[in-house]
């Protein structure tokens, strides 16, 4: 530790400190612009210059290292002289056009130059004009203002992993841009508007909408992926303006994925419904409340009366609340049914017999960062997971062998020790040779039923091995691919299997805000149908709770067919078209915005949240709603008075002790031999949930675009195909048009078509073999 | 995309450096593009961007920063005069205006007939000689009298 | 040239450049020298220490000091480099050694590298001096097919790679850390120091950066003794210097003398002042030192030391000498063009300064100045002085005020009359096309 004098007052900083880190312990504000403690260190705006005893030139506190007995002075004369120096020079060729700037009243140029500028200019000169880029749909520029800190360069270098952004030119020309007017692509993207200190870089969607003083600001959570990043919603009117990063170093840092910032515009979408309809002869009727939850429970009941209530089922979209997952299976146990599921894209449930606990990340978030050798199964990595994937790139640069073995080998931007591309028949094989492999290397056994299944070890296979035996902390995460894949209870049980052989924690990245919810709320059958089974043995009645039935399962054929065969399907949604093609009743519930309500982490963490916003027309959050449905059908344990009190009763348990990653033994399978075509199917980050479909902004980016199929180069050849023509696909007799795209990643034998997209749904499971022919 | 030649132009760089250290052979590779294609178009920067694994802008960057490179054509002679003081104190600026006015042309400008392209250039490094101009970036003229001047313009009209 | 020269004797000018001339001359005896009788490194930087060898890229750093700074014990890569990016206006010394005698430098080079534990060194050479960079390359491979580079040098178990590596248009790239960004196919901007580049240089390794002249004194002072070079100058002074002499004399060139020689000593070489006018002024080492009127230069001697003492600097020893034919602000406003041209523009101080100083005083040049500019210019040069990442700032700066504080009537003068002081019949005579 090293002391430091800063304005007289003793503070102790670890070596290699900076003055910075030392100021801000001490609680001192030092003026900045271009320092950020995220980012690597600029020393370019100068605007932190400070005295330093008997040093003659003010240093800047950033990049000054502390050393012993350091006296430091930053309101001295010389300190604030030479900082309303630097003021001054930021200021001369800044327009000073505030009153008509989005960043006005939170610009951090505005509130120095207060403290520090002059009040008139010495400057007589023409002030500088830059022409403004067109970055895309999400950022929006006015580059005349920009004061070249360059955060938002160094943030796509260092944390998005990708230089999207950069400073051409030299001198007083120097501007940022992005090569020949491309846009900035990046999942994370819109965290440059957060670091840009000036209304260079603003959000567009947002532009010119409210001043920021006039917004309220509220807590909330992401409802996207597993994460559960903590936002700050800021509110106009009562209507979401705009959605902010609430720091959280423990979760999402200071950072926000595209998604989750700008996934608000679908709160205000034109396809929300905002009264409850129900179906008379094929068309839609709105009605009140009373009557459309008569309307349903009297559907419900008469299914129950004429079939049974093993005739009803409940699907529960993975990114609903605990509480709305909890009380879905309250309600459809209290008819008399097991029939409940939230695990919709999931395909093999034998797991679920000898599962012992909630599968979760298996660590606190916070540790991917420490961690040094990583497997990854079945992940698309970025997509999926954009600020776990930005924390392994902080640990690869950390020196962290990250190894993927997926079924696609995607650019994940960041440094891979492995990046493993296999067809999902595969997958077992490959897995169990690295397990074979392992022991080898470890000199351990490894079960006979593993060795049996193992397919050669490859030289890859092999150094994988020798990166997970290696390094001090490891860990092994099960992607959203995985949990998919038909053959999820053996890779599970292999995946542990390796974590075991090399002593690594063993974790599931976990597919949405609800998935580790949705197990703790027992939104899962015990006796009843999963899923897949309550598509598969077309019930009669389907509660549905915020699904879209098109695009959200594992098989979208299966599911239209099912539905559109049933009797009765009741469905709570926030969207209109989510459902209104299968349903008979459909219930306006409020989105996470307008609900009070709680979301489980991957890493265990219950965060709850209240509605920041009230619901849109006759809205209600769905708690709510189905607290009165149980009402309605007189059942048992519907007595909430809040989100709070199902909450409590939904976690009673306890959680924490629930949570394991433990699997018992199970029969493994090989997966079928596949000489044909197999697909892989990505969920795309923008296709992923209801509310991200239906965002404006985020379906004009590049990551939006209509999926194609993507081969590999041999592939494109044996199909007899043309990158950038046509070809048609067909699975089980339905058939799809799309453009072939050439993509290395993918793996022989396979196609890759996205799903949650209306262009593939047609082609069903997520899994399995498909024709294809040129056109 | 650039002349087999060229590339192996730019693998002789690349022995340089490093072999993770590619990047540090795209001044170079930027050099020797422009040898071949006269200038430095995006889709000649973004050739070097794939072939040294960099991102564009990146490369755009080191193409924008160092004066020499030219990202738009010039004439088929660019001819730049150092005008800086030291040539100054010995006639580079009276240089720059005879050329000027031969060429009929300001800094900057192309003759109409795409000849030769104009430029005030900075210190070169080479004062003692002046009133100094580079043809083409490469290579130096040195001593530059009027009569000098009036002969190279032959020369290169030719 | 003195007859202590060393630098450039016994040459024949495009001529005798290659190997077999070099060793004619004595070339690689002191490399022999140290391979055969097994000199220690720390022999070496002791002698280097004892010849008081100072930076000749203009820092005058003592040469010795700084190859001690590099971590012996350092495990992996280590590189030593070259800065041959001679971009200041006025200097181009290194231009004639790397033309007429590149092999001086490699042997200089190689002997860092043995001196510090380098296996690998880059020599950076201004893009504008393209065909020196060619005859550069040329000399390598020479001395490769000699065995004078690569793995081991001379059958010793001594191995040096040394490359060239081109600039291409960036004057600031001659700033040693914007210099090893700009090898590492970066922009070249300078890095913020600490850390120097002896403990984090090229691709994060120590690295030592010298001047190519710096390098080329090295064989002299390893065959004939620290002290033998030591005494071709004066104390604290060590050896000859080349003196890049530019603008109003008779003869331009370089010269090479000893350290501490008187400076009209160094006129009377370059053929006197031209066409007998007065010597009005010299900036005596480089366009970024303060400018000295005649009446202080004409009393000093051409040294580290007195330069110092007289309010200058003899930086990279570019005498740029003007003569009464010389408009003050017309020739501050061509300097200041140069700075803000070629700010690397990472920095705001320098960036937004180094612009508002040009248009100031080239509104001043051109008639439109007003009675609060000079302090103005003078206040903007403040603050960009000591405020910057690296010394363009100051380089920036230093030319505006010692050219107001030593010339002010004239930049005085153009404001109430809107016209230069000096005569322009004369500024004309002045800036003709001269030949010498």
């Amino acid at each position: 530790m090293l002391e430091i004098e800063i304005d007289g007052k003793k503070v102790k900083v670890p070596d290699g400190g900076t003055v910075m880190d030392a100021a801000n312990k001490a609680g001192t504000y030092i003026p900045h612009f271009c320092y950020h403690k995220k980012l690597s260190i600029a020393a370019s705006c100068r605007m932190c210059l400070v005295e330093v005893e008997k040093v003659p030139k003010p240093l800047p506190a950033c990049a000054t290292p502390v050393t012993n007995g350091m006296k430091v002075f930053t309101h001295s004369e010389k300190s604030v002289k030479a900082q309303k120096g630097v003021m001054e020079f930021l200021l001369i060729n800044h327009p000073l056009d505030c009153p008509i700037c989005d960043q006005g009243g939170e610009c951090q140029l505005q509130d120095l130059a207060v403290g520090y500028g002059g009040s008139a200019s010495r400057y007589a000169e023409e002030k500088r004009v830059v022409v403004n880029k067109n970055l895309g749909p999400l950022i929006s520029t006015d580059m005349t203002r920009c004061i070249h800190c360059t955060r938002c360069v160094r943030f796509g270098q260092e944390i998005a992993g990708i230089m999207e952004l950069g400073v051409a030119n030299r001198g007083e020309r120097s501007e940022i841009m992005t090569f020949v007017d491309r846009t900035v692509d990046s999942e994370l993207s819109g965290n440059a508007i957060d670091l840009c200190p000036v209304g260079a870089l603003t959000s567009k969607p947002f532009r010119f909408s409210a001043r920021t003083w006039e917004m309220s600001r509220r807590r909330s959570i992401s409802p996207h992926d597993s994460l559960g990043s903590n936002l700050v919603v800021q509110i106009k009117h009562d209507r979401v303006k705009r959605v902010l990063p609430l720091e959280n170093e423990s979760l999402n840092e200071c950072w926000l994925s595209d998604k989750d910032r700008f996934s608000y515009e679908a709160l205000n979408s034109e396809d929300r419904l905002t009264r409850p309809m129900v179906k008379q002869g094929g068309q839609w009727i709105e009605t009140d409340w009373q009557t459309a939850l008569e309307y349903a429970a009297k559907a419900l009941k008469g299914v129950i009366g004429e079939h049974g209530a093993a005739a009803i089922g409940a699907l529960v979209s993975p990114h609903t609340t605990l509480e709305e997952q909890y009380l879905s299976q309250v309600l459809i146990r209290g008819l008399g049914s097991d029939n409940v599921d939230f695990r919709l894209r999931q395909s093999d449930f034998s797991a679920d017999e000898t599962r012992v606990g909630i599968p979760s990340l298996g660590m606190p978030v916070a540790e991917i960062n420490e961690l040094d050798r990583v497997l990854v199964i079945g992940s698309f990595l970025r997509k999926d997971h954009p600020l776990l994937a930005q924390r392994l790139r902080q640990a690869a640069k950390r020196g962290c062998q990250i190894n993927l073995i997926g079924h696609s080998a995607d650019d994940q931007l960041m440094k891979l020790q492995a990046n493993l591309a296999v067809a999902p028949s595969l997958l077992v094989g490959e897995l169990a040779a690295l397990a074979v492999a392992i022991a080898e290397q470890k000199n351990l056994a490894v079960d006979a039923s593993i060795a049996a299944l193992a397919s050669e070890v490859s030289a890859e296979i092999k150094a994988v091995a020798t990166s997970l035996i290696s390094g001090e902390s490891r860990a092994v995460f099960i992607g959203n691919a995985v949990v998919q894949h038909p053959a999820f209870a053996s890779v599970w049980f292999i995946a542990q299997t390796i974590a075991d052989l090399t002593e690594a924690r063993l974790g599931f990245f976990g597919e949405a805000a609800g998935s580790v919810g949705g197990y703790a709320a027992k939104a899962i059958p015990q006796t009843g149908l999963n899923a897949a089974a309550m598509l598969q043995s077309s019930l009669k009645a389907y509660l549905l709770v915020g699904v879209e039935p098109a695009l959200d399962f594992a098989d979208s054929v299966a599911a239209k067919a099912a539905l559109e065969k049933a009797e009765t399907v009741v469905a709570l949604t926030a969207f209109r078209s989510a459902v209104d093609a299968v349903a008979d009743v459909m219930l306006p519930i409020a989105p996470f915005a307008e609900t009070s309500g709680t979301f489980v982490n991957c890493e265990g963490s219950a965060q709850s949240f209240h509605a920041v916003v009230k619901p849109q027309g006759e809205t209600r959050p769905a708690w709510k709603v189905l607290r009165v449905l149980g009402n309605i059908l007189e059942l048992d344990g519907f007595a909430f008075e809040s989100s709070e009190a199902v909450r409590d009763e939904a976690l009673s348990g306890g959680l924490a002790s629930a949570l394991s990653n433990r699997i018992g033994s199970v029969t493994l399978a090989k997966g079928r031999t596949n000489n044909g075509v197999e697909r892989i199917a990505d969920v795309p980050i923008y296709f992923a949930d209801p509310l991200v479909r239906r965002a404006s902004s985020l379906q004009k980016t590049r990551d939006a675009r209509a999926p194609g199929m993507r081969v590999n180069a041999s592939m494109i050849q044996r199909l007899g195909l043309e990158a950038g023509g046509r070809a048609r696909v067909s699975a089980n007799g339905v058939m799809a048009e799309l453009n072939v795209e050439l993509d290395a990643g993918v793996p022989d034998n396979c196609v890759r078509i996205a799903a949650g997209h209306p262009q593939t749904q047609a082609l069903g499971p997520m899994f399995g073999n498909l024709a294809v022919e040129r056109i | 995309m650039l002349s087999t030649e060229s590339f192996k132009k730019i693998d002789q760089e690349l022995e340089k450096y490093p072999v993770d250290q590619k990047q540090s052979a795209v001044m170079a590779a930027l050099r020797i593009a422009q040898q071949e294609k006269d200038w430095l178009s995006d889709e000649t920067i973004e050739a070097v961007a794939n072939y040294l694994g960099m991102p564009p802008i990146a490369v755009f960057e080191v193409a924008s920063f160092y004066n020499m490179y030219d990202l738009q054509a010039p004439g088929r002679y660019k001819l730049t005069v150092c005008t800086n003081l030291p040539c100054a104190l010995s006639g580079g600026a009276v240089a720059g205006k005879y050329l000027k006015q031969k060429l009929g042309i300001e800094y900057n400008q192309t003759t109409a007939d795409g000849q030769f392209t104009l430029k005030e250039g900075e210190c070169m490094g080479a004062c003692g000689d002046a009133p100094v101009m580079l043809v083409n970036n490469h290579r130096m003229c040195c001593k530059m009298t009027e009569a000098q001047i009036d002969q190279l313009l032959v020369e290169l009209g030719k | 040239m003195s007859d202590k020269a060393y630098l450039l004797t016994g040459l024949n000018g495009d001529k005798t450049w290659g190997l077999a001339d070099y060793i004619k001359r004595g070339g690689y005896e002191a490399l022999k020298k140290i391979l055969r009788e097994q000199i220690t490194p720390d022999a070496i930087i002791a002698e280097l220490k004892k010849s008081a060898l100072r930076g000749r890229g203009g820092a005058g750093f003592p040469t010795g000091l700084k190859w001690s700074f590099m971590p012996r014990q350092f495990p992996g890569a280590k590189y030593v480099c070259c800065n041959s990016d001679e971009g200041e206006p006025g200097t181009f010394k290194d231009r004639d050694l790397l033309r007429f005698n590149p092999h001086i430098v490699i042997e200089g080079m190689i002997i860092a590298g043995y001196a510090m534990g380098c296996e690998r060194g880059y020599n950076y050479i201004h893009g504008e001096i393209f065909e020196i960079y060619e005859r550069f390359e040329a000399a390598l491979a020479e001395a490769r097919e000699a065995g004078l580079l690569g793995k081991n040098i001379l059958g010793s178990n001594f191995s040096f790679e040394l490359f060239a590596h081109h600039g291409y248009g960036a004057y600031i790239c001659g700033e040693e850390t914007a210099l090893l960004e700009s090898i590492e196919g970066k922009k070249g901007q300078p890095r913020f120091k600490p850390p120097f580049p002896a403990s984090y240089g090229l691709y994060g390794k120590p690295t030592t950066i010298n001047n190519t002249e710096t390098f080329a004194s090295v064989p002299y002072i390893i065959l004939n003794g620290g002290e033998a070079f030591l005494n071709l100058g004066k104390p604290n002074n060590g050896g000859t210097k080349l003196f890049s002499v530019s603008g109003h004399v008779e003869r331009p060139g370089n010269y090479e003398v000893p350290l501490g020689t008187p400076f009209p000593e160094l006129l009377e070489m370059a053929g006197g002042v031209r066409g007998g006018r007065k010597l009005k002024a010299v900036i005596p080492g480089g366009s970024s030192a303060p400018v000295l009127p005649a009446s202080i230069i004409m009393d000093s001697t051409l040294d580290y030391d007195c330069i110092a003492k007289a309010g200058s600097m003899l930086g990279s020893g570019a005498v740029i000498v003007m003569d009464e034919s010389t408009c003050m602000v017309k020739a501050l406003e061509r300097l200041s063009f140069f700075y803000h041209e070629e700010s690397c523009g990472q920095c705001t101080p320098c960036r937004e300064g180094t612009g508002w100083l040009y248009r100031v005083i080239h509104r001043i040049e051109h008639g439109q100045g007003r009675q609060e500019d000079i302090d103005l210019l003078d206040s903007v040069s403040e603050n960009i002085m000591g405020r910057t990442i690296c010394a363009l700032g100051d380089a920036a700066a230093m030319p505006v005020k010692s050219f107001i504080k030593h010339f002010r009537d004239e930049f005085q003068y153009h404001i109430d009359n809107k016209r230069c002081l000096v005569p322009l019949e004369l500024q004309r005579e002045g800036s003709k096309i001269y030949v010498g």
